[in-house]
């Protein structure tokens, strides 16, 4: 049986791994490649890696993490953050990534994820998704939620996924950092009706939180990131828990 | 001497096959010389990505005669990784093109009954029911898991071809085992330390 996924998530500024509560006041928390060790020792299932400054000179910093990371760990990783052409992509998975994630590129030229899907596959193109509450709806941000959109996340998730993303991962910014629990409502609406995997992210705080969006809002994985880095909770621990209240996971 | 090669066929990054073999101590050489690949006394098949243009770029290189006279006449060990191990069978739903066919086989697209529940590309990790007896998996704990991310799997005509089963939805043929030839659909170089130890008995076998 297909086991529930946890994922720890690298928020990178220049090469180290950093995290701030609702996209800001962001504080260092440690070296990427000795995290990402410790977390694939640790039974984490898969691992993100996000540029959260992304700029020119930053892409070949991150390419050389990418190298790095590739070479030191054995679980599959995830890489996004700032990715605006398909060369981008080729240099990412070419130093070794096994997916890439992006954002604003798939929103404004969603023909892109068809080109990429074609191109390398789409079990390698994650359309991540950030999402905020608002209005009765939940609409997609831009810039780290410094941009919102006319385009509510499940239409898009819908578009996505036709144009060929071989899986979503949600951010819902009203959750983030808050730790009181992940957005039970939009996950659970897109794991419903998608047929392709869902990674809950934002808001995971205690291991109640996880056990309620596998087996509530049918995620097929969870991602966090201050909890894991600051040790709230061991991954041991909650993959155990799961197991015990009857969702699989890889121990 | 052992000389392993891994075939590069411009099928996605083979680097981190190459450096998972360098973490249990075994040297494996990226390589689409020719002469190197003759020369193999052990052959990795690694690849990402689609069946049709797989078969393009091995014949393109010209790596595609010299596989078969590896495999199929000197007999040299060779295991295929995902895509590596789909461009064994004889056809595949994923391009209207002949595999290397030394398995009795097809390749052909999940077809589940629910696809909200068994969502594709079926991407994780799952475990494998061991179907005959192998040195393969000496040392891996039975209930291990490994990492798969595919939308299309190999069915075997035979059924003493297959080395391993998985359950998604229905049951599937995850890795196959013939004389020379073992080809996993899962990744043992993402499969953290058990995968690991898949690779060290390949190179050991």
């Amino acid at each position: 049986m297909l086991a529930k996924r946890i994922i720890p998530c690298l928020d990178i500024k220049n090469g180290r791994t950093v995290k701030g509560i609702n996209f800001e006041n962001i504080r260092d928390a440690g070296d990427p490649i000795e995290l990402a060790s410790f977390y694939a020792s640790q039974g984490a299932d898969e691992l993100v890696f996000l540029d959260i400054i992304a700029t020119f000179e930053n892409r070949k910093t991150l390419a050389n993490l990418v190298k790095k990371v590739a070479h030191e760990i054995n679980i599959p990783f995830i890489v996004g953050g700032g990715i605006s052409s398909i060369e981008d992509v080729s240099i990412l998975l070419n130093a070794g990534a096994d997916k890439i994630s992006i954002n604003s590129y798939a929103v404004r030229n969603p023909i892109q994820i068809e080109k990429l899907a074609g191109f390398f596959g789409s079990q390698c193109i994650v359309v991540a998704i950030d999402t905020k509450y608002i209005d009765d709806d939940w609409f997609v941000y831009l810039n780290g939620g410094r941009i919102r959109l006319p385009l509510k996340a499940f239409d898009w998730a819908k578009q996505a996924e036709s144009a060929g993303a071989g899986e979503i991962l949600l951010t819902s910014m009203n959750h983030d950092g808050t730790k009181k629990g992940f957005a039970m409502d939009i996950t659970m609406q897109l794991s419903k009706n998608l047929s392709i995997p869902v990674i809950a992210s934002g808001g995971g705080g205690c291991m109640k939180d996880f056990l309620d969006v596998f087996e509530k809002a049918e995620a097929d994985a969870a991602l966090a990131a201050s909890i894991f880095h600051y040790k709230e909770i061991e991954i041991p621990a909650l993959k155990k828990y799961l197991n015990e209240n009857n969702v699989e996971t890889r121990l | 001497m052992n000389k392993i090669i891994i075939v590069d066929y411009g099928m996605g990054n083979l680097r981190s096959v190459q450096k998972k073999f360098e973490r249990i101590g075994i040297s494996a050489l990226i390589s689409d010389n020719l002469n190197l690949i003759k020369q193999a006394n052990k052959i990795v098949l690694p690849g990402v990505g689609h069946f049709a243009n797989g078969v393009k770029n091995l014949k393109e290189r010209g790596i595609w005669d010299i596989l078969n006279q590896k495999v199929l006449i000197e007999k040299t060990p060779i295991i295929g990784i995902c895509l590596g191990m789909q461009l064994m069978a004889k056809s595949s739903e994923e391009g209207d093109i002949e595999g290397l066919g030394w398995i009795d086989s097809q390749v052909v697209r999940f077809k589940v009954s629910d696809k909200i529940k068994y969502k594709i590309p079926h991407i994780g990790w799952n475990n494998l029911k061991i179907k005959k007896v192998n040195t393969f998996f000496n040392n891996i704990e039975p209930e291990s898991l490994f990492y798969f991310v595919h939308s299309y799997h190999f069915v075997c005509n035979n059924l003493g071809d297959e080395l391993t089963s998985t359950e998604y939805d229905y049951t599937f043929t995850s890795s196959i085992l013939k004389e020379n030839i073992l080809g996993v659909q899962f990744h043992p170089e993402k499969s953290h330390d058990q995968g690991e130890i898949l690779l060290k008995n390949f190179a050991n076998h």
